[in-house]
């Protein structure tokens, strides 16, 4: 198990750097001049050349690509992105700041999708081929059909705009800032972006459970008398849970994109938020900070679904 | 699956299991046989949802194909005298933020969508079929280095991908279905490798070998045509994300560039709590085409998957 879980943590580092290093070699074949970038415009004046040939030699972008890799990577890993482009404050600050809500924002889609998901695909699995699995089906595909920006603005022009419940904007009022607050402006972001992964998810309780329910031991069950509800919810539910943990860790990465789009729509001041400012404004160290975090986290994820796979059931022999 | 009922077309039924009988048995097919893509047909003609979504995908190719007949107004011809007009008899979907027809842009769009749609699906199947036969055809270390990026690339959420490449690298339609390809192919190349591995083993392949076939012979006539099936489902439920795709991406700012027209940036010009509250003509259209596309193209997709491989039927 240890031998396991130590070389997962090896292969994913390794994987890492050579994301990083993708990264990196794709920022350099990026159209520019990254010195040039970082001056405005209006202060390209003649003459400037020689102070930008000046600026090229301080910043090392003259040394062998290698080189600065080597560089770059021995920064990132001590936490240093560089610094915004634009507003000069370090990436791993603008990120770092940005982080919270983003988990926040995520966390509670990932509580709303588990509390529709989960009974729904019993009912689904138990109920098999009546209105309610169709119906279950319907809104598993509709969810993933309807772009989830689209279903953000059309929430905004009815709950904000129409009926005045909720905020369209923001994470907080200006002046306000009380958990009560900051849930009112949770609500329309979480649920629509719970909504989107609760369909996947739905179908893969539902396929679980209906793989479980026709075992061996679940007619054993049924032939010693056992309640039909009896049946369900203390044999095949507990045992067609177990690989959702692992399920639901892959969907977080997928979750994510979701979240980076919705935080558009809400003015929410997460990570996506700022990576889409940063991709319009050509601000590579942000954008390539947030590449880093997002693989970062999609790598532990992965980690952590293999882990738990191998931890949760006993039944899986890991080599 | 209602082929086993007895039904006015039996003989005809009964020629085709025939034929999957031969095939799996290996005796020679009769004369009166029925292609395994000629059954597809019939199975796929019987799921009404298909059907309905085959026939509201044809329409709006007709639209996107017909769309100067369509629309008789320009789709970018600014009219700064007539901005942000209602709807009306001379603009049936009212007019933007520029005075351009709202009609002829959302008609328009079509075209960019299903362009970027197909041609990225396209690509990333190509590509896909390769890898995955490769990877099954020769096995070992190119097997695993293969497999495992692929699953990598599997893991990563797409429109971060995208995000990352379209900002690097600057927005346009090309960078756009690259990005989409690159993100799109893994699903294609696992399902080839399964196949693959599946064929590779059987005795016509071993005949086809001994007799001097080389792999690139094996790949195209025997292990494409097994594939071909569960490949075009991979397909059309690949057209459907990378519709989806164009449309975030272009709504982000990140994809389509105006003053061009495409449902995703058209909605980008939404984002103003003035516009969703009195002018949902700008973004009522563009959202309902775009939910219309995705969702007959998906409906077509589930109808071919359940019409090529009845058994791994999502009812079961």
């Amino acid at each position: 198990m240890t031998a396991f879980v130590v070389r997962r943590i090896l292969v994913n580092i390794v994987v890492f750097i050579l994301i990083g290093i993708g990264v990196f070699l794709l920022v350099r074949a990026a159209p520019g001049d990254p010195v040039r970038m970082m001056i405005p415009p209006a202060d390209l004046q003649e003459g400037s050349e020689a102070f930008i040939e000046s600026r090229r030699a301080e910043l090392g972008l003259d040394d062998p690509v290698l080189v600065q890799y080597g560089r770059w990577f021995l920064d990132a890993v001590t936490g240093d992105l560089g610094s915004s482009f634009i507003s000069r404050a370090p990436v791993s600050e603008l990120l770092i700041e940005r982080l919270g809500p983003t988990v926040l924002l995520m966390s509670t889609a990932l509580a709303i999708s588990l509390l529709i998901a989960i009974p729904l695909g019993i009912v689904a699995a138990v109920r098999r081929n009546t209105g309610v699995d169709y119906a279950a089906a319907a809104l598993s595909l509709g969810v993933i059909s309807v772009p989830s920006f689209f279903l953000g603005i059309v929430a905004i022009y009815i709950f904000s705009l129409q009926l005045g419940w909720l905020p369209s904007a923001g994470m907080s009022s200006p002046g306000d800032g009380t958990g009560g607050d900051i849930l009112r402006h949770l609500i329309m972001p979480a649920a629509i972006l719970g909504l989107a992964s609760a369909g996947p998810l739905t179908r893969y309780v539902r396929g679980s459970l209906i793989d479980e329910l026709s075992a061996d031991y679940v007619r054993t069950a049924e032939a010693k008398g056992a309640a039909p509800g009896r049946v369900v919810a203390r044999h095949a539910l507990r045992n067609s849970l177990i690989p959702l943990i692992t399920i639901v860790m892959i969907n977080i990465p997928q979750m994510l994109a979701g979240a980076v789009v919705l935080e558009q729509v809400f003015a929410w001041p997460g990570m996506g938020q700022l990576a889409v400012r940063a991709v319009s404004q050509q601000d590579y160290p942000v954008i390539v900070g947030f590449a880093l975090y997002v693989a970062a986290l999609v790598l532990i994820c992965n980690l952590l679904a293999d882990i738990a796979y191998a931890v949760v059931d006993p039944r899986v022999k890991v080599t | 699956m209602s082929d086993l009922r007895p039904s006015l077309d039996t003989p005809e039924v009964a020629a085709a299991e025939e034929v999957v009988a031969a095939e799996t048995t290996g005796t020679a097919p009769r004369s009166r046989r029925r292609s395994p893509a000629a059954m597809a047909v019939r199975r796929f003609r019987r799921n009404k949802i298909a059907v309905f979504g085959a026939v509201v995908l044809l329409l709006i190719v007709l639209l996107a194909v017909f769309a100067p007949l369509i629309a008789q107004q320009s789709p970018t011809a600014v009219d700064l005298g007539e901005i942000r007009q209602p709807p009306s008899s001379e603009h049936w979907l009212g007019t933007d933020a520029s005075g351009r027809d709202v009609f002829a842009r959302v008609v328009y769009a079509a075209r960019v969508s299903l362009l970027v749609g197909i041609v990225a699906a396209l690509l990333a199947v190509l590509f896909g079929t390769i890898v995955g036969a490769v990877a099954g055809l020769f096995g070992g270390w190119l097997d695993t280095v293969l497999m495992r990026t692929a699953d990598m690339m599997l893991s990563f959420p797409p429109i971060v991908i995208i995000i990352v490449l379209a900002g690097i690298l600057g927005p346009s339609i090309p960078i756009l279905i690259l990005s989409i390809a690159v993100t799109t192919w893994p699903t294609t190349a696992r399902l080839v490798r399964g196949v693959t591995l599946a064929v590779r083993e059987r005795e016509y392949l071993h005949a086809a070998r001994v007799a001097g076939a080389s792999r690139g012979w094996l790949l195209r006539k025997h292990i494409v045509p097994a594939a071909m099936g569960q490949i075009v489902v991979v397909g059309t439920i690949a057209v459907a994300g990378a519709i989806l795709s164009e449309a975030v991406l272009s709504f982000l700012g990140l994809g389509v560039q105006p003053p061009q027209a495409s449902w995703g940036n058209m909605l980008n010009d939404a984002q103003s709590l003035t516009v969703i509250q009195s002018m949902p003509w700008l973004w009522l259209p563009p959202g309902l085409a775009i939910a219309a596309t995705v969702l007959s193209v998906n409906f077509v997709g589930d109808g071919l998957r359940d019409a090529v491989d009845p058994r791994q039927s999502g009812r079961s």
